[in-house]
């Protein structure tokens, strides 16, 4: 398989404080892979790093087939090369339906005078049907996600990332929140969406990634701890030690 | 399960009224948007109906000063439109949107002043025994103009003033520019919320001392005066024109809230409420954030230019003072009690509170006699528009606009708690509690 992205030997320090410290990590195309850490370990500054929000001190980020850099790149020019995001709480636009968030999402031409001339054709209706079909909201098309449960609301998010089909896709904390039933829906979601893109999870919960069965990537204070199976990195002494031990 | 009838009502519910959205709808325009339908029914009525109370062309039971207050108000409703685009839909609370109604007023004065003295000084000059050459013509409206700050000759800025069209241009462009340049610096630097506010009110309190100065090229503090004298038209009734001035700006408000109303409809609209409400999150999902912000700022402000370019010639003078900060800061104090993001509720609130304030501030309102102390209004209306905007605030956030919600029963809860029960569509904290 080959890689899609590569982030090498990348710090930040805020304050004086390394929140990340030469980490290196790669994902290939496809590629489901789980990070696990504790609290503090500098996950959600990796995920920042990826998608634009954080500028690292030294290091390289690398994604797509030639290898360009996403550190001279905006957010959004970020996400339009394929690099999606799911926040850890769920953030949808509350005021909008369920049927607005997911068109918004529609990977489209995403320019202001492109989206001012925007009418939404028949394949576009077609595909926000079928994403909400996907996410179990089609009952709720028409509502508004502000009325939406916690759950219904992760649920749009997932299905609002689909819809931007990114070629990589970075959800924070997945399950958090969900009942047994919805995370068991969740894990298959993110297995199913991993057949075509690389998925990252960050997560918490270790019931939840073992039942991912994917590589895991432990990360501590701000670089990569351990790396493989689930099985291998629950007996790494040193994994132990710092995360599960106690 | 609960969720399937609210879905199926409020799906019809959300048919009406022009809160937007690029759900699958078909049917032409105005019929996917009643409101909009209404309110330029309601505004071809309104301009009918003074029309034939009028002095110039009806009964006469309006004043010719009255209706040009009317024509002054739609002028004030339609930069209230272009407020209510920029910060209830975009949440860009730009506290500067009147610099650029003065900058549309300035333009359009330049021409008026310049063309109606250009017809005094031929007409006194042709008394002479030589025909007066385009130097002396010049010079002569030169010196009338600029006579009042003892300058006789004419700016740089004062390079078009001669050719109306070159002046109209001016009137979309010079605000537009200024947006442009302003927003392009101030959104790339991602400044936001309160610190851009803080930005619009230097921005516009600089260019009012500017032009405050004698040497700014528009006579300092005397501004620009005599506007309400079409050049050429001299000999017609202040009663007719005043009609004209009427017509062109309930023409200018109804093209203004189409076309505001067709920008937020689509997907245009579904983003720009987006970014109000997450612009980071707007930005994961790919779209460039401050382009689109630029864009609102930048046609919001060419709209107050052409809201300003017809309600100075009805005023009939423009001074630096017309854009000091506050006048900006009454914009928003109109859009939110008439509430925001909404576009009739920015006509309401700006038609009503300027109307009012007109009535509070002429006189005509009864002194109330406390018996230790009595209310002037003309120096207490500033202090009730305060109370007002306070309370609305506080207590009806949705403004004056939000009544319509009350009647058209599109009041639904807020559904921002947290589950209540275990099952989906259980009530929410918020709605238990009511």
């Amino acid at each position: 398989m080959t890689t899609l992205l590569e982030v090498s030997g990348v710090s930040v320090s805020f304050d004086g404080f390394k929140a990340i410290n030469n980490l290196s990590f790669q994902v290939a195309e496809r590629e489901l892979r789980a990070v696990i850490g504790p609290n503090g370990a500098g996950k959600t500054t990796f995920m920042d790093i990826i998608t634009g929000k954080t500028r690292p001190d030294q290091g390289h980020v690398r994604y797509g087939d030639k290898g360009a850099s996403l550190l001279s790149m905006s957010e959004s020019r970020i996400a339009q090369a394929g690099v999606g995001r799911k926040f850890q709480r769920p953030t949808v636009f509350e005021d909008q339906s369920v049927a607005d968030n997911l068109m918004m999402a529609l990977k489209r031409d995403r320019g202001p005078f492109a989206v001012l001339f925007f009418r939404p054709s028949a394949a576009d209706r077609a595909r926000v049907e079928e994403l909400a079909d996907e996410i179990g909201l089609t009952p709720a098309l028409h509502r508004k996600a502000g009325e939406l449960s916690h759950g219904q609301k992760q649920w749009l998010e997932i299905g609002m990332l689909l819809a931007q089909e990114p070629r990589l896709l970075l959800v924070d904390e997945p399950a958090a929140g969900m009942t047994p039933a919805e995370r068991e829906h969740t894990t298959d979601l993110l297995k199913e969406a991993a057949r075509t893109r690389a998925v990252v999870v960050v997560e918490h919960d270790m019931e939840f990634v073992r039942r991912l069965e994917c590589k895991v990537t432990v990360l501590h204070e701000g670089s990569v701890l351990a790396e493989g199976s689930i099985d291998h990195v629950t007996r790494n002494e040193k994994v132990i030690e710092v995360y599960l031990g106690r | 399960m609960p969720a399937d009838t609210t879905a199926r009502s409020s799906s019809w519910r959300n048919s009406s009224g022009d809160s937007g959205g690029i759900t699958p709808r078909s049917g032409p325009f105005l019929l996917r948007h009643p409101s909009v339908m209404v309110f330029i029914a309601l505004l071809a009525l309104f301009t009918l109906g003074v029309t034939i109370l009028s002095e110039g062309f009806g009964i006469g039971a309006i004043s010719t000063s009255f209706v040009k207050t009317l024509g002054k108000t739609l002028c004030l409703c339609l930069v209230a439109l272009a407020m209510d685009l920029v910060w209830g839909y975009c949440g860009i609370l730009s506290l500067g949107h009147m610099a650029f109604f003065g900058l549309g007023g300035y333009a359009i004065g330049m021409w008026l002043m310049y063309a109606r003295t250009e017809i005094i000084v031929v007409e006194s000059l042709a008394a002479a025994e030589l025909p007066p050459t385009p130097q002396e013509i010049s010079d002569g409206i030169a010196a009338q103009i600029f006579g009042v700050v003892g300058a006789s000759e004419f700016p740089p800025v004062w390079a078009f003033a001669h050719s109306l069209p070159l002046q109209l241009a001016a009137v979309v462009l010079v605000p537009g520019l200024l947006a442009l340049v302003f927003g392009w610096l101030a959104f790339r630097s991602r400044v936001t919320g309160v610190y851009l506010s803080i930005l619009t009110q230097a921005m516009t309190l600089a260019l009012s001392l500017y032009l405050f100065q004698n040497d700014s090229g528009l006579r300092g503090n005397n501004g620009l005066s005599g506007l309400q004298n079409l050049p050429g038209l001299g000999d017609m009734p202040q009663s007719v024109v005043s009609i004209w001035f009427l017509w062109a700006s309930a023409l200018a408000l109804g093209a203004g809230y189409l076309l505001c109303a067709w920008i937020v409809s689509g997907k245009f609209g579904s983003v720009i409420r987006a970014i109000r409400d997450d612009e980071a999150r707007v930005r994961f999902l790919g779209y460039p954030v401050e382009a689109f912000k630029l864009a609102v700022f930048t046609v919001t402000a060419v709209i107050a230019g052409i809201a300003g370019a017809l309600y100075y010639p009805q005023a009939g003078i423009i001074n630096p003072a017309e854009i000091a900060p506050i006048a900006s800061i009454y914009l928003a104090v109109w859009v939110a009690i008439g509430g925001r993001g909404r576009l009739y509720g920015a006509v309401i609130g700006a038609a009503f509170v300027s109307l009012l304030s007109t009535w509070f501030t002429g006189g005509q309102a009864p002194d109330v006699n406390l018996g230790f102390y009595r209310i002037h209004w003309v120096d207490w209306w500033t202090v009730l528009l305060g109370l007002s905007f306070v309370a609305v605030t506080l207590f009806a956030p949705r403004g004056i606009g939000g009544l319509v919600d009350l009647i058209a029963e599109r009041r639904h809860p807020d559904r921002h708690g947290a589950d209540l029960g275990p099952d989906q569509g259980a009530l929410r904290e918020k709605e238990a509690d009511q």
